[in-house]
Parts: structure tokens; sequence; C-alpha cells
């Protein structure tokens, strides 16, 4: 499938797919802006992330080519690095390309009707290039290979990012606070990362993620790079909504437009542990003895902690919405904790369940977006006697809400399980059980919804039967069945885990 | 195509079968669906080979065996595919999607997991039956069903959750996920799963979700939830943990406690609730007679026989208390009574069915329980044998008389209502009819001989004689002793009375005080219940409002300026993976 759809693709354009995945979204971005009808604008930003999905399949089948992985380097301008700005594409980055765009490419074919019921008419056009100038720059931080054009490319998507939350104004006011206490948070972040790069520029002297690795190991001992290393840690755990960091993502996913939540939880934290992962495992690597105890002092704790912490916030919020977004931040920590193990099988399971949870909660989120475009409210009781009245819109959710809790046969059960087994691998049995009691936390405060909407008779008994239209409702079941089709033959998918969690490896400690 | 379907577990083309019969709206389409499908399944079970893994998949790494058929699996998967096929039938009068359709994945589910060969597939089936199977409860529409569900619910969930912690303790450390037998408990997974089993099985003090539940479910429901979910866990049990010793003496608590129980309950239906754990208790004991990991043929063999005819006679006792519940709306004893002349029929299928259950002679119940108590003699485990003969006279008190008694006969609540509908009733008479069936000794491959043909290991038990004198002499004065026992305590009003509120003679009670102490320790329950349950009520308020007061929107958490706090958190954090980065250079 992906082999046949990337030999459709011309060899002239092929080799050039880096460039244009990022290319597509920047040129249509503007373009998108300057048209009078939103509707345009819609249609450019399909042909945008389609584009990139298209490009990102191409990038997938030519890693896959070779056994353990090509890594495909295209160097920008013909500047050859490290001087020059590189592009570098391995099993991992294609991975998560494949990830952005695909969800992309969904979340801007059924957004319309939620645009047109959520956002002014003079503003929709803005809006989806603002769409797509996130949605490009979470694509550069995935393709690059220069960290400070990492920077550039995080920067760009989340500036973009801020204003689709403060949009969310027109249906609560209170996305606007909203906005600004992420603006503050992310410039946190981002200022500590680029203080970071600025660490290991000034003993390095490169930019370039690869040769910064080979210089790194001759530096050896430094306190600079100790310095660099906090910086760059702390400044990616914020963007990656890393516990307590996390306190800007509840508000910033409760009160943005529906369509921009869906997205932003399928993919934002996404990326930023994306980053994390790549300089944790490729920049530094685990023959800085530092790096060891950080993982086994910092992440793990963290990761335990949202797993319990949010998961019984998640428990007590009276808005759906604020529900998913701490069950978010408690999945970034199993995330975490798969990756703080430092072993293929860990961070394979970690990167697996983060592909499963943009396929979860994308659904949640889309299937959220369709009942706030036909009934409105999010709060809990708005959710009463929905498995009625829109059966189709709260099947799919039900799905993707079992996937979460980690019912066999879902996706949800197999990373789940796939972490367990790489927890027992590496002796630590305890923390199986603290995945099990978040599991079960994860079945109360997804059971309370699912009960309300399938179990309680509706408040407003007049409540008429009225579902989401087809394009919200084909994108949320196609995500739906991937749920369960990862869960029944999750080979692709684990694979693609098991490729990028390799490449990390190759040469390195382990 | 034949190769095809020959290699499906029957098991999960009820599933698929059931699922789909939830989305067909045309009753009679429905209907045949349900009907067709257990036999379909049957034929399918019949012609699989024996022994070998008959189809394999592969999830995430893990070689599955799907399908997997050996002679003691084949004997629960037949009992199950019966008994769904006569619950069929008994629910042909009701017009409900879901129940009909969870129904029949819920017996897909037992069977799927009787069928699987390994313990991930066990383990998925196993969580399929708890899903399923809650929908028959919640059918019932009442509160109290719903709560009982949900309660029901997180129970069966916990067994899976404990199931699948033990075999990933089980894979970590053989790297395989064979059903093999353990031999301790000192082996890795051996406890969690054990636990995982004795919940799905009603372990006394883990046996309370089963007469919650089961009483609250519809009609068919009770039906169709006696059959397979304990019985899936004593095929459990028999697979991995044959001749475990102290389920010799876990089963024969098993058999004794709920006797008291049952006998000063007023809901018939709770009543067989209390006998089903009585039954099981009788199985799990056969279970653990023998050597760790292997057990004792014959005891294995009693425990399966006794499994098959149990889950005929109990289907036929629930679904005799259920047409009475459909006609008459209750199944208090205090209300019902002199039933027999509205529906005779009824009457005879119940009676059959007690005396099933009672282990009559030339009732199904008495071939099967038999062996069982043998196995128990021969290993000379006296005391236990003594627990197994005053159950089995508690059976006859509670289950083959009580319930035919207070229901048909007794005082007469002048209740006339219309004989149950003729599909139950057909139900009822091929239940019956198989209870005696399998009860005669026929020759050649027919009466009991048929079903020890068909035991885990035939060859022991066709060399086994039911009906040798002494077994019966034995039987025979147990029971007409036991009768006796009503009838004096009937005549002479001391059986606990079915009105509630009749005050009993205390100087007779002190003669007897088997009852006294049935009695008191009801009354003591009575008491200690409520507040126990208060205490934890209590307990888990005061944990609820911490948790509240921390983690709610206006909890600690959630409070103060949250860019402020956040600001500080991201120093804090700084400033913490400076030091362990330090610390470690």
């Amino acid at each position: 499938m992906i082999d046949l759809i990337a030999s459709l693709v011309p060899s002239s354009i092929a080799v050039h797919a880096p460039i244009l995945l990022v290319l597509a979204p920047m040129i249509l971005a503007p373009v998108a802006a300057l048209m009078p009808n939103g509707r345009i604008a819609w249609l450019l930003s399909i042909l945008a992330t389609g584009t990139s999905l298209v490009m990102a399949i191409v990038l997938l089948s030519q890693v896959r080519s070779i056994d353990g992985g090509a890594i495909i380097s295209y160097h920008i301008g013909g500047w050859a690095p490290p001087a020059g700005i590189e592009f570098r594409i391995d099993a991992l980055n294609s991975m998560i390309l494949l990830l952005i765009t695909g969800i992309g490419f969904l979340a801007s074919v059924f957004c319309w009707p939620s645009v047109v019921a959520e956002i002014r008419e003079a503003k929709r056009a803005m809006f989806m290039a603002a769409f797509l100038i996130c949605f490009m720059g979470l694509c550069g931080v995935a393709s690059t290979g220069d960290a400070f054009n990492l920077f550039v490319f995080l920067e760009l998507s989340s500036l973009a990012t801020y204003v689709l939350v403060a949009l969310g104004s027109s249906r609560d006011r209170r996305a606007l606070p909203a906005a600004i206490n992420y603006l503050l948070m992310g410039t946190i972040g981002a200022s500590f990362f680029v203080v970071g790069v600025g660490f290991l520029y000034a003993v390095t002297g490169t930019l370039n993620m690869a040769d910064l690795a080979v210089r790194l190991q001759d530096v050896g001992d430094n306190k600079a790079v100790l310095a660099g290393y906090a910086f760059i840690l702390v400044g990616l755990g914020i963007k990656a909504a890393m516990f307590p960091l996390h306190q800007w993502l509840p508000n910033a996913y409760a009160y943005s437009p529906s369509f921009i939540t869906m997205f932003l939880a399928a993919t934002a934290t996404k990326v930023a542990i994306y980053a994390m992962v790549r300089f944790l495992f490729t920049v530094f690597g685990l023959d800085f003895t530092f790096e060891g105890s950080s993982l086994i002092w910092i992440l793990m704790p963290m990761g335990i902690a949202a797993m319990i912490a949010c998961s019984f916030q998640a428990a007590f919020q009276t808005d759906v919405r604020r529900t998913l977004a701490y069950s978010s931040v408690a999945q970034v920590g199993y995330m975490l904790l798969g990756i703080s193990l430092a072993t293929t099988a860990g961070v394979s399971a970690g990167l697996f369940h983060m592909l499963n949870h943009a396929l979860m909660k994308g659904a949640l989120f889309m299937a959220i977006a369709g009942i706030v475009l036909t009934y409105k409210g999010t709060s809990l009781n708005d959710f009463r006697g929905l498995g009625r009245s829109a059966p189709w819109t709260m099947t799919a959710f039900a799905i993707a809400a079992l996937s979460l809790i980690g019912v066999p046969l879902t996706a949800g059960f197999q990373s789940k399980y796939a972490l367990v087994d790489a927890l027992f691998e590496s002796g630590w049995s305890w923390a199986v059980a603290v995945v099990m009691f978040s599991s079960l936390l994860a079945v109360v405060y997804m059971g309370r919804i699912l009960e309300a909407a399938f179990f309680r008779a509706p408040i407003n008994p007049n409540k008429k039967h009225k579902e989401a239209p087809l394009v919200i409702l084909i994108p949320l079941w196609i995500l739906a069945l991937a749920n369960i089709w990862v869960g029944v033959q999750g080979g692709f998918v684990s694979g693609l885990a098991n490729d990028a969690a390799a490449s990390l490896f190759i040469g390195g400690a382990r | 195509m034949n190769a095809l379907l020959g290699q499906l577990n029957p098991g999960i083309l009820m599933i698929l079968a059931g699922l789909a019969g939830c989305l067909v709206k045309s009753r009679r389409i429905r209907q045949v669906l349900m009907l067709v499908t257990p036999i379909l399944s049957l034929v399918l079970l019949s012609v699989a080979a024996r022994g070998v893994d008959i189809s394999a998949g592969s999830i995430m790494g893990l070689d599955l065996v799907l399908y997997r058929v050996d002679s003691l699996s084949f004997i629960f998967a037949v009992a199950f595919l019966i008994a769904s096929f006569l619950n069929a039938i008994y629910a042909l009068h009701t017009d409900d999607r879901l129940q009909d359709g969870m129904a029949l994945a819920y017996a897909g589910a037992a069977i799927a997991a009787t069928l699987s060969g390994d313990l991930m597939t066990l383990f998925i089936f196993w969580e399929i039956t708890a899903v399923s199977s809650v929908f028959l409860i919640l059918r019932a529409g009442t509160k109290a069903a719903y709560q009982a569900a949900m309660r029901y619910l997180g129970v069966q969930i916990l067994s899976g959750v404990l199931l699948l912690y033990g075999l990933t303790q089980v894979y970590t450390a053989t790297g395989s996920l064979n059903l093999e037998a353990f031999t301790s408990f000192d082996q890795p997974g051996a406890k969690l799963i054990f636990a995982a089993f004795a919940i799905k099985a009603a372990f006394p003090f883990m046996h309370n979700w089963l007469q919650d539940a089961y009483p609250k479910a519809t009609v068919i429901g009770a039906v169709v939830l006696s059959a397979f979910t304990t019985k899936l866990a004593v095929y459990a049990f028999a697979r991995l943990f044959p001749g475990f010793d102290v389920l010799i003496w876990i089963g024969a608590v098993m058999t004794v406690f709920p006797v008291f129980f049952a006998v000063i309950e007023n809901d018939l239906r709770k009543v067989l609730s209390y006998s089903l754990n009585n039954q099981v208790g009788f199985m799990i004991c056969a279970i653990g007679v023998g050597t760790a990991g292997i057990g004792s043929q014959l005891a294995l063999n009693g425990a399966a026989a006794h499994a098959f005819a149990h889950i005929i006679y109990k289907g036929l006792l629930f679904m005799s208390m259920g047409a009475v519940l459909y006609r008459t709306g209750t199944t208090k004893a205090s209300e019902l009574g002199g039933l027999y002349k509205s529906m005779p029929w009824t009457t005879v299928f119940c009676i059959i069915g007690a005396m099933s259950i009672s282990a009559f002679p030339l009732f199904s119940g008495f071939v099967a329980k038999s062996m069982t108590m043998s196995a128990v003699a021969h290993e000379g485990l006296t005391v236990v044998w003594l627990m197994l003969l005053f159950a089995s006279a508690g059976v006859l008190e509670h289950s083959g008389i009580k319930i035919p008694y207070f229901t048909f006969f007794g005082h007469d609540s002048g209740k006339r209502v219309k004989e149950a509908p003729f599909n139950m009733l057909l139900a009822m008479g091929l239940a019956a009819f198989i209870c005696i069936a399998i009860g005669l000794p026929l020759v050649g491959g027919f009466g009991y001989t048929w079903l020890y043909g068909m035991l885990p290991y035939p060859d022991v038990a066709m060399a086994y004689q039911p009906f040798t004198l002494a077994h019966v002499v034995t039987q025979l004065q147990l029971l007409v002793l036991a009768i006796l026992a009503f009838m004096l305590l009937k005549r002479f009003g001391l059986y606990p009375p079915e009105r509630p509120g009749t005050i009993l003679d205390t100087d007779w009670l002190l003669r007897k005080p088997g009852y006294g102490f049935a009695k008191w320790s009801g009354t003591v329950w009575n008491k200690a219940g409520p507040a126990m349950t208060a205490v934890a009520m209590r307990l888990a308020a005061q944990t609820y409002n911490r948790l509240e007061a921390t983690f709610s929107p206006r909890g600690a958490l959630a409070r103060g300026g949250l860019t402020n706090s956040m600001a500080l958190w991201s120093a804090v954090l700084l400033g913490l993976v400076m030091l362990v980065v330090l610390l470690a250079n």
C-alpha cells in the first residue's frame, strides 16, 4: 500500500519530498490568507495537508527501502551540512511525519462545518492560514536536522497555535486567558530551549544535530553541556506538557475551537516528545552518565506522577473536554515512562503509545467537535442521553474511549501491553502496578462519560435526534476503526515504533 | 471454504452472530440466527480435530492459539452450546435485540475462552464474557439492576486485570503463554491467576457479586447468566490448577456455607444463586483432589460431569423460576404457593430439575456427583466427605424441596395465572429430557454412558459404576432422611417460614441448634452487614472528599494564579534537573 502510493509519485518529485512536505503548507498558507472566501481556504488546506501526507508516505517508503532504515539527508539550497541546514529523515522522523500529516489531513477534511459554526465569517480564511502555518511548523520540527532550525519551526507552530486558541473566544471568552497562559508558558519553554541550544553552540560551534552528537562526545565532561542539557530538557518538557509543567494544556484544549483541540491533542505534544527523544538519544546519548540519572530521577517520577495525579484530576472534571485534556497529560506520562526506561523496548513502547494516543484522542475530540456542532454544550450533563440521539457519533466515541482505557482488541491495549512488557524486561514490576492503577482510573473517568451518554436519560427530553454531518462522521470512523485495526493487527504501527526506536540506538550505547 | 470454516472457533462465530443479532431488526430473522448458530457451532465442534492447534494467530509478536480442542475443553464447550440453544428457545417469546444478541455473544465468549489454546486468548474472551453479560442484568431496567450491574462489571473487570497481570508474569518468566497446569503457587503469576479465577468462580468472600446480580437480571438474563461465568472459571481451574490441595477445602467450605443462607432466603431466584455457589463448590473440591499439576482422573471426570449436568439442571430451575416470574411478577416465596393447578407443566419440569440437583438416582445429578464423592472417599478425606454429605442434604433442602414446595404447593397464594408460554415449556421440556436421559443406566452409548464417554478421561469414566448398591442406598438414605426432616420441620412449623414476620417458637429452636444457627447467623449478617457497609461507606466518603479537595476543578491543585505557579514550577524543575545532572557527574 505504502509502496504503491510512493511509486505513483514521479521520481523527480520524490527526491525533493523532504522539502516539499514543508513547502506545500508554507506556500499555500499566505495564499489561503488572501482568499476572500473561507471555503476556498479550506479546500487549499486540504490540498496542502494532502500533499504533505503523500510526501510523508513517499519518505516512509524511501526509509523502509533499506533493511534497518535508510537515512535521507536533504541539503537546503545545496549547502552541505554542518554549515548548511539539513533535513534529515530517518525511521523516527518518517514515523512522526506520517502521524502529523495523516492527522492533519483528516483534521482539515473534517473541520469545515465546525469552523463555520465557531469562527466568524470574516476570519475564516485567516484561521485556515494560521492552521496551515501551525501544521507547517510541526512538520518542520519533525524533518529538520538542525537544532536552531528546530527552534524556529517550533516557535512558528507555537505562535500560530496561540492565535488559533484565542479564536475560540467567540464560543467561550475564557479562550483569551487560556491563550495568554499558553503564550507565556510556551515562550518560557522556547526560551529555555534556545538557551540550551546556545550553550551547546558555545561549546561545540555547531548546530547540526548529527554533528553535535559527534562533537559532544569529544567535549566530554563540561558544565556548559550540563546546563544546556537541563535547559533543553525542561524547555521541551513544557512544550510536551510534562507534569507539573502541563498547566497550560487543560484550558487551552478546553476553550479553543473544537477542530483545533482535536488537531493539537493529536499532534502538538507528540512533536515536542519527538524533539525530546531526539535530543535525549541522538544528540546526547546514554554515554553521558548524567543522562541516565536524569531519566530515572526526573522523567520517570514525573511520568508516574502524571499518570496518577492527572488521572484523578480527569476523574473530577465536569467538562468532557477538560476530562480528556487531563487524560492527555496522564497519557504523556505513559510515554515518558516508556522513554525513561532507555531500552529499545521501552522507547518503542513509548512511541507506540504516542501513535495510538494520537488515534484515540483524535477520534475522541473529533466526536466532541461533532457534538458541539449539533448540541453545543460539553459538560457531563450535556452528554446525557447522547448515545440515543447521536448513536453513530457516540459509538465511535465509545470505541476510542475503550481504546483509551486499554480494553483488549483495541490500540490502547496493545501499546499498554508493550509498555508493561518493557517494564518487566527492565525489572520494574512495581511500575506495572502503577500502570494498572492508572488504567483503572481511566475506566472511572471515561466510564462517567460513557455512562452519561448511554445509560442516562437526557436532561432535556425534547432533544432531537441529530447526527454530526457526514464530513465529520467519515474521518471520525476512519480513526475509530483504526483503533480497532491496530488492536487486532497492530504489526504495521508497532513496526513503525520499533524501527524508530531501533534507529535511535544504532551504534549507541545499547 | 470448508477448511476455512473448520478452522473457525465456534465461540468466535457465536460472538459475531450475536453482534450481528443486535443489529437485526426483524424478529424472525434474528430468532433463526439465535437458534441456528449454536447448532452450526456444535457441528463445527464435533468435526474438530482433538489435541492440535487448529487455528493460530499472532498479535504483536505473541503467537496465539485461537482454537484448540481436547477432551477437557470439549465437554464444557458442548454443555455451553446446549445451554445456549435451550436459552434461545426459552427467549423466543421476547423481542429484544440487545438481549438476544448479547446472550449469544456472551455464550460465544465463554465457549471461545474454553476453546482457546493460550493465556492471552483466554484473557481476551474472559473480558468479553464480562462486558457482554452485563447487558443481561441492565436490561431488567430497574435502578437496583443498574447498580448491581455496575458492581458486577467492576468485579468482573478486576478479575480480568488480575489475570492479565498474572499472565504477563508468566510470559516474562517462561516466554510462553501455553495453558500448562501450574504445579505450585511459587511459580510466577500463579497466585494472581488463581485470584482472578477465584473471583469468577465466586469463592467464599468473593461470592457476593453473584447473589447481588443474578436475581436482579431479566427473566431470560438469569437463565443465561447461570450457565456460563462460574463454569468457565471451573474449567479454567481444571485446566491450570488441578490437584491443588487448597481447592479441596475451599470447595468444601463453598458447598456448606450457602446452605444456611439459602434456607432462610425468601427470594427464590436468590436461593438458586446460593445453590449455584454450593454446586460450584462440589466441582472445585473435585478439582483439588490428587497431585498438584495433575489432579486425579476420577475426580476431574467428576468435576466435568458435574459441570455438564449442572449447567442443564440449574438452567432448568432458573427457567422454571423465570416462567413463574414472567406470569406472576414475583419470585418471593412469601407471595407464591399453590401454583401447581395453574402451571402444571412448569411444576413437573421444576420437580425434575429439583430431583436432578438433589442427585436422585436415575437423574443426572446422581451420576455426576457420585464420582466426586467416590474420588474424595478414595483419597481418605473423611472430613471433606462429611462436609460434602452435609451439603448434599442441604441442596435437597433448599433447592430440591424448598423451591418447588413454596412455589407450586405450600399455602395457596390464590394466584391463578396462565401456564408458561409454549416456547418456555419447550425449552424446559428439552432440559428436563436431558436431565433424565443422562441419568439412566442404558446400554451402549445411551444414558449415562453417553455423558461418561465425553469426559476428559473416558476410560476411567467407563470403568466407574455409579449404580452400585452402596451408592444408591447411601444416596437414598440421605434423601429420605432429608425429606423426612423437612416434613417434620414443616409439620411442627419449624422450617424457616416463607412469610417474613412469623415468630418461631424459641423453645423448639433450642432443640434444633442447626436451624437456630442458621437463623442466628442470618440475624447477625443482617445487623453486621449494614454496619460494615456503613463503615466502608464512611471511609470511602472521606477518601473521596480528600481526593476531591485535591484534584477537582475547585481543588488545591487547580487553585492559584496559573501562570505564576507554572513559571515557578519550570524554575524548580530546571533547578532539579541541574542538581540531578551535576550530582550524577
